[in-house]
């Protein structure tokens, strides 16, 4: 009843002046939208960083025959064969985390197209190979998996090879290419992805078959890698601990012996980009604190501009009954109602501004719900903090004083 | 006989001014009774102010006692004097002391905000029933600055009854007025000592004593005179005496 009271009073005192209460609350209704606007600018810039790395096949896992000892000269895994398809066949059929997977043996040679002729490397695949690493073909189409079973000789090359063997701009696809003599036809063509973090060129590139590969180019039927993506990039770890359990087991290693495997997921690359992101976080935090401070240290300076200017009212309120405690609340409601109404304002603002700017200026923007709950959190939190000052001042006031008050 | 709303005996106030105390009162003692319309009278100096703070419990004594409607007001604490202030007495300022902007029904209301017991729908009702009492019936929704001083004024009655108070406390409540003005409020005064309010008057004004029926004269903060009024001027017919204003 009493609170009621006083709610009506401040909000009269609100009413009654419109203009100061509007200019109290542009600091505050600034620092909201900026702050709104800001980590919906973040958030954009976060989800764009996360569709890029994903582009890049942030769940990727690869599967290496790890280093052994022969003679005491310790060996390259490469040249290891201790990974097979029966390994990939096991894991397609017992893994529960992943997505794609492919075999993979590679090789290096000549690509030749009449008399022009480029180095490159050779990635004998299946079809899956496009899903793990997020690529897709400019133009043809990839082989299917029954040209994988019969070992059809086509290949899917890059641009980079494009630009070396058809240098006269022929269309590619359709065309027949030699790889260190075995013949190809071509089918398909990379869409250019350029040069990875590494400064190996992504587009030096043909792709066949594993089968093809494994038979008329390398004449192996170990598999140099098997590559796999996992159903999602948090399930990654788990994925790795899943296919090392199954590897041991195809391999029959006991509890003593080390894997003699590799399996390594994107871990590098997920944790830089989430201590990026983090960064980001916490930097705007940081401008949405320092604004909001600012809009509060506005608040409290029109409050105690406020309780001068009212003194012979407090006065008059406490001759008529007003406990110290009655005026306390008043100038703390006020407070709490300026900054909660700026901050509403504020939120309308910055959701236009997000708007605005994703519209306008063509930037990424995502607007989160944690960032609208927080800075009106703050808010309120602001008007009671700012407003406690000015609104002890008032209370603390003798009314014989107050009353006299010019 | 009737009851003694204020009882004052040998109250002292002193005040600190750096090393020298001052002695505002020097122990003084009265009593005001139900019904009575006392003025307090006295020259700048004289403890009129301290005095009137003390009644107003807007100030405690040094020493002695004052017990108002039967209460002792010494040692009460900030917020206990509040409640005093808010239920036994009404406040009547020379200044009006009326919110800005604010209309009339609503400065009326405004003890009755900081008094939980009435409800909103009693406050409004309370304060039209104060406003018509006063003659501002018509101006309900009128706000300070639409408004003459005197009926300024007239509000400020109005406020000061709306708590039915023991007593009304007006501080030189027509020090802004005019002659004309200042009678009409002196009028309106005493039809509400007729009806059984008891009112104690500031002031230092010699002619405003004369519609009083008790004045209390104060000196270097002790009672020079005390005696009752046995011819209580009417304000009514002081004001018939004014020559016509040409409107």
């Amino acid at each position: 009843m009493r609170l009621l009271n006083l709610f009506k009073i401040a909000t009269k005192a609100i009413v009654l002046n419109k203009t100061r209460t509007l200019l109290t609350m542009l600091g505050i209704i600034i620092g909201v939208a900026s702050v709104i606007a800001m980590l919906a600018i973040g958030e954009g810039s976060k989800e764009s960083i996360r569709t890029t790395i994903s582009a890049m096949g942030s769940n990727m896992i690869t599967i290496k025959a790890g280093a052994d000892t022969r003679g005491g000269v310790r060996q390259e895994a490469s040249v290891m064969e201790s990974l097979t398809l029966s390994d990939y066949k096991a894991i397609k059929a017992q893994s529960n985390l992943l997505s794609y997977s492919t075999p993979v043996v590679e090789g290096k040679g000549q690509v030749i197209n009449g008399s022009n002729n480029w180095p490159s490397s050779i990635y004998g695949v299946n079809p899956e190979y496009l899903s793990i690493k997020v690529v897709d073909l400019q133009s043809g189409s990839m082989f299917t998996e029954a040209e994988v079973q019969t070992a059809a000789k086509v290949a899917i090359i890059g641009q980079t090879v494009v630009d070396n063997i058809f240098p006269n701009g022929q269309e590619p696809v359709g065309q027949m290419i030699r790889f260190n003599n075995i013949p190809f036809k071509v089918i398909g063509v990379l869409e250019e992805k350029g040069e990875n973090t590494f400064g190996q060129d992504q587009d030096d590139v043909v792709f066949a078959p594993y089968t093809t590969v494994q038979k008329r180019i390398l004449a192996i039927d170990h598999l140099n890698q098997i590559m796999a993506s996992a159903v999602s990039e948090e399930e990654a770890p788990n994925a790795v601990i899943e296919l090392s359990s199954i590897l041991r087991e195809q391999h029959k290693l006991t509890d003593s012996e080390d894997d003699d495997f590799h399996v390594r997921s994107m871990e590098e690359l997920i944790s830089t980009f989430s201590s990026t992101s983090e960064m980001l976080t916490i930097l705007l935090v940081a401008v949405a604190s320092i604004s909001l401070l600012i809009g509060g240290i506005g608040i409290m300076n029109i409050m105690y501009v406020s309780v001068k200017e009212r003194t012979k009212e407090i006065g008059l309120r406490m001759a008529v009954g007003g406990k110290g405690s009655d005026i306390l609340m008043q100038f703390l409601i006020e407070a709490i109602l300026i900054s909660i109404t700026g901050g509403i304002l504020g939120v309308i603002l910055g959701l236009g501004a997000t708007v605005f700017i994703e519209k306008f200026l063509n930037w990424p923007t995502s607007v989160a719900m944690y960032s609208i709950v927080i800075s009106f959190a703050v808010c309120a939190v602001t008007g009671i903090f700012f407003g406690w000052y000015p609104a002890r001042k008032a209370s603390a006031l003798d009314p014989i004083t107050a009353l006299r008050y010019e | 006989m009737s009851k003694a709303i204020i009882k004052i005996e040998d109250l002292k106030r002193e005040f600190t001014m750096g090393t020298e105390t001052v002695h505002a009162l020097r122990g003084i003692s009265f009593d005001i009774k139900e019904g009575e319309f006392v003025t307090i009278m006295g020259s700048s100096g004289s403890g009129k102010s301290t005095m009137l703070n003390i009644l107003g419990c807007l100030d405690q004594p040094t020493s002695g006692t004052y017990q108002i409607d039967g209460v002792r007001v010494k040692d009460l604490s900030r917020n206990e004097l509040a409640t005093i202030r808010n239920e036994k007495i009404g406040f009547i300022f020379q200044s009006y002391n009326l919110l800005a902007r604010t209309s009339a029904i609503e400065n009326v209301e405004l003890p009755l905000l900081y008094n939980s017991k009435v409800s909103s729908e009693e406050r409004r009702k309370r304060a039209i029933e104060a406003l018509e009492k006063v003659g501002l019936g018509e101006r309900l929704h009128h706000t300070q600055s639409q408004l003459s001083g005197g009926q300024q004024q007239r509000v400020a009655i109005a406020r000061s009854l709306v708590n039915n108070p023991v007593m009304i406390l007006a501080d030189e409540a027509t020090g802004n007025l005019d002659t004309r003005t200042s009678y009409e409020i002196m009028s309106l005064f005493q039809e509400l000592n007729k009806q059984g309010i008891t009112i104690t008057f500031v002031t230092h004004e010699p002619d405003i004593a004369t519609f009083s029926s008790r004045t209390i004269v104060l000196k270097d903060g002790e009672i020079m005179q005390d005696y009752l009024n046995n011819n209580v001027q009417s304000a009514a017919n002081e004001l018939a005496k004014l020559p016509k204003q040409d409107h």
